[in-house]
């Protein structure tokens, strides 16, 4: 009997197995969109273009990341793209205003967006609203807080610089410092990314709340019918959107010393497409954290290689929705087919 | 409820009632479990089987009666709660998560993990192992334990859903219609299943439409009527003719016939 059993899972072959990840489609994408600007960009292959590159990869793919995650669990977040922008406000605004060492500003950041990314959770699982309209709402009134707080305060658009200020040196290693490998100048974001997705690739497949995330985006009744703490994990992923919020916010504000208020409107749709393009399913359920980093790459490839094609960069949009269409009809297909030669 | 026995029951309700604002969807209702026996819940649709079993699954609070667990009056939290005290339940519509692998679902809500502190992970190996184990006792031979259940056919999946609440030592199983969506052939293999349970000393709670599936394995009959209680028998007081005279209506179908027999020549 169990001789039997085991005979038949060998017989799955492995390229079924390889063609049932949720980032192929993504892989494929992004390989055909590196030969294509490698061919037609002068100097996309050289080292430091390639650094560029990355560089652009990164600051998309670290909120790629938790989106993922969120998408995977059955919601969306749409305030993500300014929740990034309050971040860095809060984090200059409480520095300057207090003159208090830049890594305090930091700390109370944190602690904001995170209350923020709790709030958005706390919203959805309260009152069963869909999560677009909850963080359409959260999104309105952070573009709204972010433009009317930096008016008041600084009275213009943007914030006062805090380059001068206790602790700046330190926080700008940390977020926004450039380290040089083998004579190639690489952003300290790709570090956060990679370690951002590594994490959540850990979270997903190893641990239980992975399982946990899994469920409540595939079928949210039956996870909670076994047992699984629905309106915890969903919160949870939310303040996970936070966190990465937090990270790129003070990137921001590291590598300029200054915010510009109107910052980030638009880059929800950004994170989006990335975690969508790298196999997320938009109901929930199916994805991965790699996805979601090949999607940025893609993302950041395309940028940047327009502009060494020397192309007009309105073309970027189109390629953009070019490739959302392509890669998410490549990742259905593929996803029918796997589930058929079972 | 005149018999009398010397057990005290795993789940007993007396006299419970369910309101959904002004909608009445359950008043009056008697019911007990005991341990290695099947209770059976029949009646049309709408008339409270699944309002009933998600009262006793910690899904919903009764509004009135007392509902006893091993004798203890309790009111359950949630679905958790009920857990806890040994009730698995497995739902109509809603048992599994379709694009997960069958064993992270049958392990789902209940991990088991390995490692300490930061780098507490599941015991992937472990799990995958256990699910093929359980499932195998039951009876079924699954090809990969890694496929997305969903590509699992309707019985199977139930299977599955039965196997895992035994296999995490549940005392009350609840099914509700676990044959509604099945063939001839499918239905029986599941009955199988719930009759293994029962074998391996469980309380099942068995909703179904269906009183042929239900004097098949049945020991006792709960009837529901648009949300009361409309009969209550074990085995040897009732006759399946009778359970499925009374299932259509009684009376009513007496009259049905009456009509029709006048009417046809
Ligand atoms: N959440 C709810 N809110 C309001 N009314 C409800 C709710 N759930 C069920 N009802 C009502 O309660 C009554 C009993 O429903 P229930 O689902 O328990 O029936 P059922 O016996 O399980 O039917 P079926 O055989 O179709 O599954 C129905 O009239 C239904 O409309
Ligand atoms: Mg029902």
């Amino acid at each position: 009997m169990e001789r039997t059993a085991d005979e038949r899972i060998l017989q799955s072959s492995p390229l079924r197995k390889l063609l049932s990840r949720p980032e192929l489609g993504s892989v494929v994408g992004a390989l055909a969109v590196f030969l294509f600007f490698a061919f037609v960009a002068d100097g996309f292959l050289h080292a430091s273009s390639l650094s560029t590159v990355l560089y652009a990869s990164s600051t998309i793919g670290i909120m790629a990341v938790p989106v993922a995650l969120l998408m995977i669990g059955g919601e969306f977040d749409l305030s993500a793209g300014v929740m990034v922008t309050s971040s860095a406000l809060i984090s200059s605004m409480f520095s300057y205003q207090m003159t208090a060492n830049t890594w305090v500003g930091v700390g109370v950041s944190l602690l904001v967006t995170l209350a923020v990314g709790a709030f958005n959770g706390f919203m959805l699982t309260r009152t069963k609203l869909p999560s677009f309209i909850i963080t359409l709402g959260t999104f309105l009134m952070l573009t709204g807080m972010n433009l009317g707080f930096t008016k008041l305060i600084d009275g213009t658009v943007s914030t006062k610089t805090i380059a001068d200020m206790q602790g700046f040196p330190s926080a700008h290693a940390v977020f926004a410092s450039t380290l040089s490998v083998g004579g190639v100048d690489f952003k300290v974001t790709i570090l956060w990314w990679l370690g951002l997705v590594a994490l959540a690739s850990w979270i997903l497949l190893r641990t239980r709340a992975g399982n946990w995330i899994f469920a409540v985006g595939g079928n949210q009744d039956a996870a909670r019918a076994v047992g699984v703490p629905v309106t915890a994990t969903k919160i949870g992923l939310y303040m996970g959107v936070a966190l990465g919020a937090w990270i790129s916010g003070q990137h921001l504000l590291f590598s300029f010393d200054a915010v510009q208020s109107g910052e980030g409107v638009g880059n929800e749709l950004i994170y989006i497409i990335a975690a969508v393009i790298g196999g997320c399913l938009i109901t929930g359920g199916y994805g991965s954290a790699v996805g979601s980093a090949v999607g940025a790459l893609l993302f950041g490839m395309t940028s940047k290689g327009i502009v060494f094609a020397e192309w007009n960069p309105d073309w970027f949009k189109f390629f953009l929705g070019a490739m959302l269409l392509l890669a998410t009809l490549l990742n259905a297909w593929v996803r029918k087919r796997a589930e058929a030669t079972t | 409820m005149t018999e009398t026995t010397e057990r005290t029951p795993l789940i007993e309700l007396t006299d419970v009632s369910k309101h959904y604002g002004t909608v009445r969807a359950l008043e009056g209702v008697f019911l007990e479990v005991h341990a290695g026996e099947i209770t059976c819940v029949l009646g049309d649709n709408g008339a409270g089987k699944s309002t009933l079993i998600k009262t006793i699954a910690g899904l919903h609070q009764h509004d009135g009666g007392t509902v006893r667990i091993e004798g203890e009056e309790t009111r359950l939290a949630s679905p958790r709660d009920a857990l806890d005290r040994g009730i698995a339940t497995v739902y109509q519509d809603l048992a599994v998560v379709p694009l997960m692998p069958v064993w992270r679902n049958f392990f789902l809500g209940s991990e088991p993990r390995k490692g300490v502190g930061p780098f507490k992970r599941l015991d992937i190996d472990l799990m995958r192992r256990t699910t093929r184990e359980a499932l195998l006792r039951m009876g079924i031979d699954l090809r990969d334990v890694d496929q997305p259940i969903g590509t699992l056919s309707g019985g199977e999946r139930q299977c599955v859903a039965i196997a895992r609440a035994v296999h995490f030592g549940a005392k009350v199983l609840i099914l509700d219609e676990p044959t509604a969506a099945l063939g001839v052939k499918q239905s029986g293999v599941v009955l199988k299943y719930v009759a293994a349970a029962r074998d391996q000393g469980l309380g099942v709670v068995l909703i179904t439409h269906n009183p042929h599936h239900a004097y098949l394995v049945g020991d006792r009959f709960v009837l529901l009527k648009r949300g009361t209680m409309v009969g209550s028998h074990t085995r040897d007081e009732i006759t399946l003719e009778e359970l499925t005279r009374q299932m259509a209506g009684g009376s009513e179908l007496d009259d049905l016939r009456h009509e029709l027999e006048k009417s046809t020549p």
